[in-house]
């Protein structure tokens, strides 16, 4: 079991060691972690701080994935929780009260777990295809992140509210710490409890699931529900940490990077088999991308397509079948492939 | 009779996976204008034989001759242009397509670019005239049944390159009827002096059709025969490489020791799937379904497992009335339910052998009450053993197991459980002898312990050997209950099927 999970991490933790090292040759304090007035400073701790919203958003999606599914609407879901969560503040009295911004909290992520029950209803007991199932919210909620906002970027100043995205605690971003939170009881439900296995027997065959007796249906809707409330929280990351909520751009297009996250993490996009490990490495691998795009000073015309080259590169070192294709033309050319191929064949399997 | 010379040569074929030896040294030939048959048990290297001679595999050492010169195809596609054709179980034609279109589909007759349909149709509907088949060439595919569209497979291949033809299980899913019009197909390929490679589960059928064998087991040649000259018992002992005691042993059936009724279905029913009957099933009993393919055998079962609702009726389990809504409330009253198709409803294949034993009893519990890991180990050690799962790694995927083992696997998810009634639908299709007799022991033991079962198959010998009383179905209805007394016997069964139990 460890020495699966060691082959299927291998290549993701390999890509992203490799970005390190680019980074430290193209700037030597790369690595180094400093104590500033009680807080961590450093390049790495600010590609998990800035990552944060995406690990989240990617979690979720790694369990709505393994069920066999998609959820598109996230980005919306990011937009629509920090534009309630700023309206209720900005409408409170004491915009400092804690009472108060953990009201507004609450309710914003109780809308973003509607807002995926919804979905999950729709996919589980309609029957509705999940990538279309999604693309309803996805499209009409950024009309309602807009409704909510009343087409106005709503600015609040709420030092409370600041702390989630943009605050200290035990010398740490608070933002990292939640991620550690959700990861740790992510994995506790998937791993220590059984959930992670009714989600990838589900993913992995749902007739053959429903005839095992597992309740596919209500399994469904939570997953969905709880991708949403991981997106719900990345929201309320991304707006506290600018202060405002835009219904029009937070979190836009995050959706596709979640993906690619948990794609690039190993996780199948046919459901089935998951790895949260592999997700967090390969969101880390998406952010420490864009550090190092900055870093090594890459003309920002160009950015995206040499965005586009690495994650091709990742996704074909993942590819088991290109692998086995690229090992075995080599191998009938040099003399020292014939172990490296059989190496290759037990990792495909 | 002087032999005339092999169209195809296989000499010394090996082939190694990581940790199996698939192929070690294997011989085979093939004659122009015979039916072959490739016996062996699963994992015996059947598959892998045939993969390596369609290029989805390379060998490790040996050669290939072809008509007298060495081959080595890259894949099946060169096979083919060589006059190599397969036709799998599972038909590799696209269902949506006309019957022409999939005969023609990438060689179409054409003119200036153009394809000429009407020469294509026509040209389909001689080829097919030519196997005795005259039908709509124009419909879909899909508008035929299985054995027409395997047919049309096997026109396809003919067509294409008319040499070789491996026909891989592909009796597995037709009834006795479209067994016998496949069987005249073969019949008039092969006196065209079509080689044929024919593979089966079923005996009978080697013994009507095929005109050689050649016997594997564990991936070595144990020999090739005149099938003339092979009885079915040294056949089976050839193949299991060991005495039939263990068939025998199962003649002796045990009386049922019956105690109440713990199903009783009255006018239970589903609308177009199968007409109200009434049954009862009592504690200690097997009770086996017997009918042609879509006679109702697999709808009656789903019925009483909750699968499907029944729009008519009711149900008594253990005397309580129950509505069963879905698979899990039959669960929770001790109803288990083996499906036919193991791979689409039973297993999950990208799951080890361990998290699929276990996947029922952990749906029972709910997701928060995790089965702790000794436990889980334990149970899964135990079934590994009493059911005989090779290869015993409870971590290895379900999906590398052979059909035999999966279908263990499948048995052991539910006597985990220690339902009260099992339900096992065609539990022996498609698997080994070895594996088959493992599995009618099993059934007559666990009824011996008390439990009920109820048996579908489509073999009227298997059921008559396990069944305290037989269900004959025919047409969606349940026609007749017949007590398995020594007046029983398989042509009773079939002239009640035929008569639709009226005599």
């Amino acid at each position: 079991m460890t020495a699966l999970a060691r082959h299927r991490l291998l290549w993701p933790g390999a890509v992203l060691a490799l970005l390190l090292l680019a980074n430290v040759a193209f700037t030597p304090g790369f690595l180094s972690i400093e104590m500033k007035d009680g807080h961590l400073y450093g390049s790495l701790i600010d590609i998990v701080r800035f990552g944060a919203p995406l690990i989240l958003v990617a979690i979720g999606m790694t369990l709505v994935i393994a069920t066999g599914g998609i959820d598109l609407s996230v980005g919306s879901v990011v937009a629509i929780s920090g534009a309630l969560a700023c309206l209720r503040i900005s409408e409170l009295p004491d915009q400092d009260g804690v009472g108060g911004v953990l009201a507004a909290v609450g309710l914003a992520l109780a809308l973003a777990v509607a807002l995926g029950a919804w979905n999950g209803f729709l996919v589980a007991a309609v029957g509705i295809q999940p990538i279309i199932a999604t693309l309803i919210i996805m499209v009409a909620g950024r009309g309602l992140a807009q409704l909510i906002t009343d087409g106005q970027i709503i600015t609040v100043n709420s030092d409370p509210y600041k702390l989630i995205g943009g605050g200290y605690w035990l010398t740490l971003p608070f933002g990292i710490l939640i991620v550690l939170a959700v990861l740790a009881a992510t994995a506790f439900l998937t791993r220590r409890l059984a959930l992670g296995l009714l989600i990838e027997s589900i993913g992995g065959n749902a007739t053959a699931s429903r005839l095992a007796g597992i309740r596919s249906r209500g399994l469904t809707v939570a997953v969905y529900a709880f991708c949403a409330l991981c997106a719900g929280i990345a929201g309320l990351m991304i707006s506290s940490n600018v202060s405002s909520a835009d219904g029009n751009n937070a979190g836009l297009w995050i959706e596709l990077d979640a993906i690619l996250a948990v794609v690039i993490g190993g996780t199948s996009l046919m459901g089935g088999r998951f790895s949260l490990a592999g997700t967090v490495l390969g969101a880390l691998i998406i952010q420490t991308l864009t550090t190092t795009i900055y870093s090594v000073g890459v003309p920002p015309e160009t950015t995206l397509l040499f965005k586009a080259l690495v994650v091709t590169a990742v996704c074909l070192a993942q590819s088991p079948s290109f692998r086995e294709k690229a090992f075995r033309r080599r191998g009938r050319r040099g003399p020292a492939a014939p172990a490296a191929t059989d190496e290759k064949v037990e990792v495909a399997a | 009779m002087a032999a005339p010379a092999p169209i195809l040569r296989m000499s010394g074929i090996s082939k190694q996976f990581p940790g199996v030896q698939a192929l070690d040294g294997v011989d085979f030939r093939l004659l122009p204008g015979e039916v072959h048959a490739l016996m062996g048990e699963n994992g015996a290297g059947k598959s892998t034989l045939i993969k390596v001679l369609t290029g989805v595999h390379d060998i490790d050492a040996g050669r290939i001759e072809l008509d007298g010169a060495p081959v080595a195809f890259a894949s099946p596609l060169q096979a083919q242009q060589a006059g190599i054709s397969t036709v799998y179980q599972e038909v590799n034609l696209c269902p949506n397509l006309s019957v022409a279109e999939n005969i023609f589909i990438g060689r179409e007759p054409r003119r200036l670019g153009r394809i000429r349909w009407k020469q294509m149709r026509r040209r389909a509907a001689e080829l097919l005239a030519r196997l005795d088949l005259r039908i709509d060439v124009s419909a879909p595919l899909s508008s035929y049944s299985l054995a027409i569209q395997q047919m049309v497979a096997i026109a396809r291949a003919v067509d294409i390159s008319a040499r070789v033809l491996i026909l891989d299980e592909p009796t597995s899913s037709l009834d006795a009827g479209e067994v016998r019009q496949l069987f005249r197909v073969m019949r008039r390929l092969k006196e065209e002096g079509i080689a044929i490679l024919f593979v089966s589960h079923f005996l009978d059928q080697i013994y009507e059709i095929s005109d050689r064998m050649t016997i594997l087991r564990n991936g070595a040649l144990v020999g090739e025969y005149l099938t003339g000259e092979l009885g079915q018992v040294e056949l089976v002992g050839k193949m299991i490489g060991r005495e039939l005691a263990d068939l025998e042993k199962l003649d002796g059936k045990p009386p049922a020791r019956v105690s109440g009724p713990l199903v009783e279905a009255e006018g239970l029913g589903r609308a177009r799937a199968i007409e109200p009957f009434t049954l009862t099933i009592r504690q200690g009993e097997v009770v086996g379904l017997a009918g042609l393919l879509g006679s109702g055998r697999t709808e009656l079962a789903r019925l009483l497992f909750g699968a499907d609702h029944a729009t008519t009726g009711s149900l008594r389990i253990g005397g309580e009335p129950v509505t069963l809504r879905t698979p899990r409330a039959a669960m929770n009253r001790g109803v288990a339910f083996c499906s036919e198709n193991r791979r689409t409803e039973g297993l999950i294949g990208d799951l080890t052998v361990r998290e699929n034993i276990i996947l029922a009893l952990q749906a029972k519990r709910g997701w928060h009450r995790p089965i702790p890991r000794r436990t889980q180990d334990e149970l899964v050690a135990k079934y590994i053993a009493a059911l005989n799962i090779r290869p015993g790694d409870p971590d290895q995927l379900v999906r590398n197991l052979s059909g035999g083992n999966q279908q263990k696997v499948l048995l052991a998810r539910w006597l985990i459980l220690e339902p009260r009634l099992l339900v096992l639908d065609e539990p022996t299709r498609g698997i080994d002898v070895g594996a088959k007799a493992e599995i009618q022991r099993l059934v007559a033991e666990l009824s011996d312990g008390g439990m009920a079962v109820l048996f579908v198959s489509a073999e009227l010998e298997e059921v008559l050997r396990l069944s305290h009383r037989v269900g004959v179905l025919r047409d969606r209805r349940l026609v007749a209950e017949l007590p398995n007394d020594d007046g029983l016997t398989t042509g009773v069964l079939m002239e009640t099927i035929a008569s639709g139990g009226r005599a």
